[in-house]
């Protein structure tokens, strides 16, 4: 407990803190124009009881997310905070998110080449597979960094960058340590090779974890390095780029304690021209759970970044089923091709017609025995043998889907989509014994035009399963008037689910106004279970009936 | 952590005061390093109209409503551009998982836009964008005059209203 008296001696340091500097600030707000920008956003849900669709009982009744990023910036020089309050957490976040602090906080100033960031900061080095800090609120995920950040351009093409911190815990800090060093040239640049068509960039980057252990069964590295290579190549259309990351044994509570190294390869090609799109990628990632906290499981405290290689479904139905990255083991790839068929051409019609078609595929990793008495996967071993190049023998996820968008005239537009996606229920959930869902997907998006202001768009939605809840229909109606208002009625019925008592209804009824940048938005409905993805992580929304509230706002 | 959290925010409530002495400017955008599409690093600070108006927006290639902005404005972006002279900016937020379908799909697209890629979302943070779509136009001194979140149908008619009014030389509010 603090007592009045400290407090009150706090209270009086800040308030001659701020009388000190904001002179100085303010002096330099004359000079070059300072400004503070920020933004807002409230998410607030009255939740009824509906223990039919499996709601969780809320006894707050009204649950809120809320945060507030206010920023400073003069020059060269930026501060900011983000508040954030949870009263409680909304149903599906974590509710170790509790009540109201200040999680966030920076200054940076850029010098003559020379970036320094002090405080919270988000980064990533190449793609991803060795060091990512994110924050994305809608999942309630933020493993920002709390420490130092330097970035430095000694010479034209050279990237240089430095950071040690620990990561963001809810309202506190992870325990260990993360060090990390990284290194972008621009080869073009840097030998002064600006004519050539061809550009080349090479990049690298090592990270380092520190986290005591006082184990008293296993001896485990309290430094744990990870490093990548990567290169890019881009030739007017085509582009070519790969990276390599590797790291160091480190048994943690995700990977049953084994000494194996971890490994990720992240290869993509595209080709386009005007009207075209084409685009292959493949992946393999083995053992790459990397945390600043060994014990942690979950979407806490994570180092790197591995995102799914699938297309990002934006449709209710589409997006049922979504994949979510196995870190530890997963080979996959995908590929895009999107094509602008022209207009007034017999397939193109009058407005032209632009089809996507996408498929991307996850399976398991090759996993062999070390030796006939141990296990696969045995805690306190090398865990397993893996051939690089070889698929495992189980489908993690396969995602066949087609877009039609056309334009048949002024008024009329359609989006007509196909997927048929199956998805390994057991792996990508952790539900052992459940089965392989084989889903066929059909959306039709059609929306009218009555004027240049007035819009009606409707969503038809199919989705057919032999598996888990079986067919699914939608319809979402939604009229526009831009830019200022929509309204929006929809249906989502499990007509089909082999148990007759849960063929539920979930409607939902929704308005919004935006002015500038005030939304705000209104919906009344219930929602189903199910699983939200963004990047590379989830999370489990569960069951919910009632009212939600959200205000957006940014200056 | 409170406390330094508490000391900025009082220290700019200060300051927030004091600038109300001053005579209002208009934001400026931030800077703040992004990427080509090429993979080459490009300053915010570098964004440059030749004194015409510039419309920034904020989309991912997943975002359904971004998508459908941009390709309506793709629809009459020629006509805009000769009458107004006005760029159109798209800074996509993708991360790792999809930046480098970008450049296919606005290919594939048509789209004549500059485009410019935020993967680590840094330029997102600064210029306080909570959700895609988020658009921008700034007028011929680089000041942002008006900004907007969401798309439905019809909204190109206001965002052309304003570059006109800024063109003319007219009061945006």
């Amino acid at each position: 407990m603090m007592t009045m008296k400290n407090y009150f001696r706090k209270v009086y340091t800040i308030f001659i803190l701020s009388v000190v500097l904001s002179p100085i600030f303010a002096k330099s707000q004359t000079i070059g124009g300072g400004q503070i920008h920020g933004n807002f956003q409230m998410d607030a849900q009255y939740y009824l009881k509906d223990s039919l669709i499996g709601a969780p009982n809320v006894p707050e009744k009204l649950l809120m997310n809320g945060f507030a990023n206010i920023i400073y910036s003069n020059g060269n020089f930026n501060a900011g905070i983000r508040f954030e309050s949870y009263q409680n957490a909304m149903l599906g976040f974590d509710p170790r998110y509790k009540g109201n602090g200040i999680p966030y906080r920076f200054a940076s100033y850029t010098n003559d080449g020379l970036q320094v960031t002090v405080g919270n900061f988000y980064d990533q080095f190449g793609s991803g597979m060795v060091f990512r800090t994110y924050e994305e609120r809608s999942l309630g995920y933020d493993n920002a960094m709390d420490g130092i950040h330097v970035k430095y351009k000694p010479y034209k093409g050279i990237e240089l960058k430095g950071l040690i911190g620990n990561q963001r815990f809810f309202f506190d800090k992870g325990v260990g340590i993360v060090r990390g060093f990284d290194g972008n040239f621009f080869i073009n640049d840097i030998f002064g090779l600006d004519a050539m068509k061809t550009k080349y960039t090479i990049g690298g980057s090592f990270v380092s974890k520190y986290q005591p252990s006082s184990d008293p069964v296993y001896n485990l590295p309290e430094n744990v390095g990870a490093y990548a290579g990567r290169l890019n190549i881009t030739r007017s259309g085509f582009g070519i780029m790969g990276e390599y990351a590797y790291k160091i044994n480190d048994p943690n509570a995700s990977n049953n304690m084994i000494y194996k190294h971890g490994e990720g390869l992240f290869v993509s090609t595209s080709y386009s021209q005007k009207g075209l799109g084409v685009i292959l990628s493949a992946k393999r990632i083995d053992n790459m759970d990397f945390r600043s906290d060994r014990n942690e499981v979950g979407n806490v405290l994570i180092i790197n970044y591995l995102p799914a290689l699938t297309k990002q479904h934006a449709y209710t139905l589409t997006a049922m089923y979504p994949y979510g990255t196995q870190p530890n083991g997963e080979i996959g790839y995908e590929g895009s091709i999107m094509y602008n068929i022209k207009k007034d051409s017999w397939l193109g019609g009058s407005y032209g017609t632009k089809v996507s078609v996408n498929y991307s595929l996850a399976n398991s990793i090759d996993k062999q025995k070390l030796n006939d008495t141990i296990a696969i996967g045995t805690d306190g071993t090398l865990g397993y043998k893996s051939d690089f190049f070889k698929m495992g023998d189980k489908k993690y996820f396969e995602d066949f889907n087609i877009e039609i968008n056309r334009k048949f005239s002024k008024s009329i537009k359609a989006i007509l989509t196909y997927a048929y996606i199956t998805y390994n229920k057991d792996i990508i959930e952790g539900h052992p014994g459940a089965p392989t869902i084989f889903a066929n997907i059909v959306v039709l998006d059609i929306s009218y035009k009555f004027n240049t202001t007035n819009t009606l768009r409707m969503e038809l939605h199919s989705l057919m399963a032999k598996q888990d809840e079986h067919d699914w229909a939608m319809c979402l109606l939604e009229y526009t008037i831009a830019p200022k208002w929509f309204f929006s009625v929809a249906d989502l019925y499990n007509y089909d689910n082999p148990d007759t008592k849960r063929r539920f209804h979930y409607y939902n009824a929704a308005f919004g106004f935006t002015k500038g940048t005030n939304r705000f938005a209104l919906s009344y409905g219930k929602q189903r279970q199910g699983i939200t993805c963004v990047g590379g992580v989830c999370r489990q929304v569960p069951a919910s009936n009632g009212i939600s509230l959200t205000i957006t706002s940014s200056f | 952590m409170k406390k330094i959290g508490l000391m900025l925010l009082i220290s700019m409530l200060v300051m927030a005061v004091y600038s109300q002495d001053t005579e209002k400017k208009l934001a400026q955008i931030p800077s703040v390093d992004l990427k080509t599409i090429e993979g080459n690093t490009f300053n915010s600070s570098q964004i440059e109209n030749n004194g015409k108006p510039i419309i920034i927006s904020f989309w991912a290639t997943w975002c359904k409503p971004c998508c459908k902005e941009l390709n309506t404005i793709a629809d009459v972006y020629a006509d805009w551009q000769q009458e107004t002279g006005v760029k159109l900016i798209a800074v996509s937020i993708d991360d790792s998982r999809s930046s480098d379908k970008v450049k296919p799909l606005a290919n594939g697209n048509s789209w004549d836009f500059e485009i410019l890629l935020d993967p680590n979302q840094d330029f997102k943070r600064a210029m306080n964008v909570n959700l895609v779509p988020h658009m921008f136009i700034l007028n011929g001194k680089k000041e942002i005059v008006w900004q907007h979140t969401s798309f439905s149908d019809g909204g190109e008619l206001e965002i052309i209203d304003i570059v006109r009014k800024i063109i003319k030389g007219e009061d945006i509010k």
